[in-house]
């Protein structure tokens, strides 16, 4: 077997090293009557090429974003990556490595870690950012979480317009731990007031901006009245591509911020891995959750780095910990972070200001499309369609037709009433004639 | 020093008139380590024999400090705040945590007075 | 021995700096905020042209100030941050508890195939008909090897599986009607910080199992424990100490007699996939880390993928999304309505597809009988390099067999004054990685070495020499070799007192630190 260095003979000897007579003495603590004595009912090994030409086979079946015009989002987006991107993860020393435990011997990650830090800090506009978390939904989970902590109180409340997956988990997590959640009706026109709702038991608000259905929400407001109700405002993104022209969450006064981070550096991965970004106030800094690397120096004086504030973290704090997370986004934040130094400042708003440029464009084609309307008065690369018809048959009729055409809102909010609603997302990959496929694909399949 | 007594979780208290300052001894502190961070109670807060009044981090552990007779936190140690080493440098000095008011002064009798401290950590090295 | 190193060399640190605090190859790289500048950029972007923004009142006012690197500078800066770091392609990467082996090239190159790294998760499924296809052959894989009737695949890591176990069986306890007496998890002390957490995050009580003197654990010590009040026993078997736990049986039968369920951290399955089934041994819910057994990448610290294996018991319970083959092929059940009674969703998504395509392609290269090979061979070489210690070093549970991880304390060390740490530093400047130390609690200044699968003899020959020379040198007081180690290492030891006194977690342009000296 390929991946086995040992052969026979070294076996053998390593067994009389060891000392024992087989190698099934070294396995003798395994009850005898559940000690499997024959291989199980799965094939056997394959070659290299038998396993590419498997897994090729699979993957055919399936129809890959770029080989469409596309405009599916809700949560994840196709983003042009840079081929350096991931030739650098693909660096032994990156991808083979171990958290970084041992920090002599572990400087590039963790000054990655650091840099990493130090951007999701500034693009989110507060002053302390993690390690990350595994994704944009996890990472909502545990503000609300640490939301709870903090002040004491038991009642997280979740906008309309948070991604559904995001309050199912949020919702489905909080009930085991025996908190309460309220998750407020889907709020297609960002038309919901928190203010009424929130009490004394509250202990944050949610708010996604973008939020779910494209519309961009002013958060000050809302963080006002939590600040004198003593809740507090938990931002959250799934787009943060977005940050780059829109007022991030943390200078609107969210006290947590949250967000996927995968349309930097990240591919689609028929969603996931991605990378859970989590930022937060210096005030709560003990309260966060996860990994946190540290500058410090080393006995010579020189500048390094280490994981550190790790007395709130599962290996110290056990059943006390702020979290359990443990293995995190590792080599998907060193996606982010590379694809972020390429960009700087300067390239991630002309990225955004692309995004939302192709957005604008395809909103003006859709909205000439006959028994089509835009329902977003705001929003950044991605909105709401109404359709005369279903929306869920419609995007079928359009895959059929080589245009994958968003995402039907019904597929993650069932029975709700919002069958005719598509979300169509426009990136910076969509060419002109892409956007013209879709509109006409979408007026193909609603005059079917 | 006859009025300070001691926890066999290496809690110091020293008592002066009802009230009482807590603090680890410097066996405890030497078991730590370098200590980074101090949590401290409210004033105010109230407190019973054993349970947490405060917790004293190093780099690699967590401990709760726990009270060692019942009472309420009169006062905290806010230089802990920015130099936690003080806790090592001089813990039964200026690295003292919380004082409070003892609740009851009975208590006191369930404690190990300093030699029958000194005899009890021969016991446990 | 093949590679037996000459006599121990004692090395002089360079007193003196290079100009530039480079060393040869090793070549100091300062920060993006220090080299880049925000109006630079690597990435070509054509400007649009203009247009009526839809943005109302929310566009960005303060620049995030992130600096642009070029490619070129963009590629020398990752390049040199990587050569700072240790690698498993590098070298034995001995991580007792983590299994750190061989990651094969061909498992990231079948996860970037378009038809699998270039799919949306809602795209319609009859676009992804392979990709639901490859998640319920992987799906079947493990069932298969570890005799259970379901899996979730959502969860995200080894956490993250125990987090929904632990949330699978209180759901099931509320079914009968039991949430509200059944509150206490019992862990075993040597367990992994991550199962006390998680069963604390599904608001469970967790209770302390002391293990016997042996290292495993007492079936009579669990019954002391077990009650009405018992929802469940987190257990890692193998164990922590690398152990296989001998009264398995018997415990699981405890447990279910008591109502209770038996969740087993599969942390250690690398040991025993195809030796035995954790199925057939009583166990209700499992996970398993594809990025430790199954060969995905750590990538310096994640991500991973942690599908839990579930009892017929426990299967009703199981998260949203998972899959039913219908007529049109397989469709995804992802929306609570969908699934009453059962848990709910735990995250975003279907779960970690790109962990998949890799844990499955490592899974087809060994096959049945490679993967149970593997398992022997892990086993094997723990067992090599123990015997060519243990006679230096000593072992908290007396002289055994050990699973797939080597468990030796620092009582050995304490005559020479030296600590677990001091040995472990010492083994960076020889050019490995340490083993795992301090962990697990149980064994005082505890050294968990987990060769893996991937090391030839020859590789571990060299180690075993190396950690006995080292040995030998302690014993004999060359401290030389290990105070104030590692000298040939980037970076000598670093100062985490300071870091964690006064955290700074981000550069800020007014830096106490220099870059540098």
């Amino acid at each position: 077997m390929r991946y086995l260095p040992l052969n026979a003979e070294d076996r053998a000897e390593m067994l009389a090293r060891a000392g024992v007579a087989s190698i099934d003495t070294l396995f003798a603590d395994i009850p005898k009557a559940k000690r499997l004595d024959h291989d199980l009912d799965l094939p056997m090994r394959k070659t290299e090429m038998d396993v590419e030409r498997l897994l090729s086979g699979l993957a055919a079946k399936n129809v890959a974003a770029g080989s469409v015009p596309f405009f599916a989002g809700a949560g994840a987006y196709k983003h042009h990556v840079p081929a350096s991107v991931d030739h650098l993860i693909q660096r032994s020393e990156f991808l083979t490595s171990y958290t970084p435990y041992q920090p002599e011997i572990a400087q590039g990650t963790l000054q990655t870690i650091f840099e990493f830090q130090t951007q999701v800090a500034a693009l989110t506009a507060l002053d302390v950012a993690n390690a990350s978390m595994y994704d944009g939904s996890t990472a909502t989970v545990e503000a609300v979480a640490m939301a709870r902590r903090i002040t004491g109180r038991s009642k997280a409340i979740l906008s309309g317009g948070l991604h559904p997956h995001y309050a199912e988990a949020v919702r489905t997590v909080s009930t085991m731990a025996g908190e309460e959640t309220e998750v407020l009706a889907p709020d297609v026109f960002a038309a919901e007031d928190f203010c009424s709702l929130i009490d004394a038991d509250t202990s944050c608000v949610v708010v996604q901006n973008p939020d779910f259905f494209g519309n961009l929400r002013d958060l000050s407001a809302i963080a006002a009245t939590c600040k004198t109700k003593g809740a507090l405002l938990v931002g959250v993104f799934t787009e943060v591509v977005s940050l780059g022209l829109i007022q991030p969450p943390g200078a609107m006064g969210a006290d947590i911020v949250v967000g996927e981070g995968q349309s930097i550096g990240n591919r689609l991965n028929f969603g996931g891995p991605y990378v859970g970004l989590f930022a937060t106030k210096t005030k709560y800094l003990r309260q966060i959750p996860g990994r946190l690397c540290g500058q410090t120096v080393d006995a010579s004086g020189r500048r390094g780095f280490v994981l550190t504030l790790s007395t709130r973290e599962q290996h110290i704090r056990r059943d006390k910990a702020t979290s359990n997370i443990c293995t995190n986004s590792g080599l998907a934040s060193l996606a982010f972070s590379i694809h972020m130094t390429l960009l700087g400042d300067a390239g991630l708003r002309r990225l955004a200001t692309i995004n939302h440029a192709h957005a604008v464009d395809l909103a003006d084609r859709l909205t000439a499309v006959p028994g089509v309307q835009v329902l977003n008065k705001t929003f950044f690369n991605e909105f709401t369609l109404r359709i005369a018809g279903d929306a869920a048959q419609a995007i079928e009729r359009m895959a059929e037709m080589g245009v994958l055409g968003g995402v039907p809102v019904s597929r993650l909010l069932p029975g709700r009433g919002l069958d005719d609603l598509i979300l169509a997302a426009s990136t910076e990959i969509n060419t002109d004639a892409d956007r013209e496929a879709f509109a006409d694909a979408l007026q193909g399949a609603l005059s079917c | 020093m006859s009025d300070t007594h001691y926890t066999t979780s290496h809690e110091y208290i020293r008592v002066d008139g009802g009230e009482g300052i807590i603090g680890i001894t410097d066996y405890a502190q030497a078991q730590l380590g370098d200590v980074v961070f101090v949590d401290l109670p409210p004033i105010g807060k109230s407190l019973s024999k054993g349970t947490e009044a405060a917790t004293v981090e190093s780099v690699k552990a967590a401990a709760e400090v726990n009270a060692p007779v019942s009472g309420t936190v009169v006062e905290v140690n806010g230089a802990l705040a920015d130099t936690p080493a003080l806790v090592n440098e001089d813990p039964s000095g200026e690295g003292w945590f919380v004082k409070i008011k003892l609740a009851d002064t009975s208590e006191l009798a369930t404690l190990m007075d300093e030699n029958a401290y000194r005899e009890f950590l021969k016991t446990v090295s | 021995m093949l590679m037996r190193p000459k006599e121990s060399i004692e090395v002089a640190v360079p007193e003196k700096q290079t100009f530039t605090g480079n060393r040869g190859l090793d070549i100091e790289e300062g920060l993006i905020f220090e080299t880049g500048r925000p109006e630079n950029t690597g990435v070509d972007l054509d400007e649009p042209a203009p247009f009526a923004h839809r943005l109302g009142s929310l566009e960005r006012q303060e620049p995030a100030g992130l600096p642009g690197l070029s490619e070129p500078e963009t590629m020398r800066h990752y390049v040199r941050l990587s050569r700072m770091n240790y690698a498993i392609d590098a070298g034995i990467y001995p991580l007792g508890s983590c299994t750190m082996k061989h990651n094969p090239r061909l498992n990231e190159a079948m996860a970037r195939l378009p038809g699998f790294a270039d799919i949306h998760p809602l795209q319609p499924q009859s676009t992804v008909q392979g990709a639901l296809e490859l998640i319920a052959e992987l799906a079947r894989w493990l069932m298969v090897l570890t005799g259970m009737d379901a899996v979730a695949m959502s969860p995200r890591a080894g956490a993250h599986g125990e987090a929904c176990g632990m949330m699978v069986i209180k759901a099931a306890i509320a079914a009968k009607g039991e949430g509200e007496t059944r509150k206490i998890v019992l862990v075993p002390e040597s367990a992994h910080g991550t199962n006390p957490a998680s069963a604390a995050g599904a608001g469970f009580e967790v209770r302390p199992v002391p293990a016997r003197p042996d290292g495993t654990l007492d079936p009579a010590a669990v019954r002391e424990r077990l009650g009405p009040d018992v929802a469940a026993i987190m257990l890692t078997n193998p164990n922590t100490c690398g152990l296989f736990e001998k009264d398995i049986v018997e415990i699981a039968s405890l447990v279910h007699e008591a109502g209770a369920y038996f969740y087993c951290d599969g942390a250690n399955f690398n040991a025993i996939m195809g030796k035995t089934r954790p199925g057939d041994l009583g166990v209700d819910a499992m996970h398993i880390n594809l990025h430790k057994t199954f060969s995905t990448p750590h990538g310096g610290g994640g991500p991973g993928a942690g599908p839990v294996v579930l009892s017929s018991l426990l299967a009703p319970f199981a998260p949203v999304p998972f899959l039913r083959r219908e007529e049109n092929g397989l469709q995804l059940v992802e929306h609570p309505s969908e699934a009453p009674g059962a848990l709910g969703r735990i995250a975003a998504f279907h779960g970690q597809m790109g962990m998949f395509v890799r844990a499955f392609a490592y899974m087809l290269s060994h096959g049945a009988d490679g993967l149970r090979q593997a398992a022997e061979d892990a086993v094997l070489n723990a067992n090599y390099v123990r015997a060519g210690l243990k006679d230096l070093m000593s072992e908290p549970f007396g002289d055994r067999t050990c699973m797939h991880e080597v468990l030796f304390d620092e009582g050995w060390l304490k005559p020479t004054g030296l600590t677990a740490l001091d040995f472990a530093k010492a083994m960076i400047d020889e050019g490995f990685h340490p083993m795992t130390i301090y962990f697990p609690l149980v064994a005082h200044g505890a050294m968990l070495i987990e060769p893996t699968e991937s090391e030839s003899k020859a590789s571990l020959d060299l180690f075993v020499a190396t950690l006995r020379d080292l040995a030998l040198a302690a014993k004999r007081g060359a401290m030389e070799r290990f105070a104030g180690a590692p000298h040939l290492a980037p970076r000598s030891r670093l100062d985490e007192t300071r870091a964690a006194r006064s955290p700074v977690l981000k550069w800020e342009k007014k830096s106490k630190i220099t870059p540098l000296t």
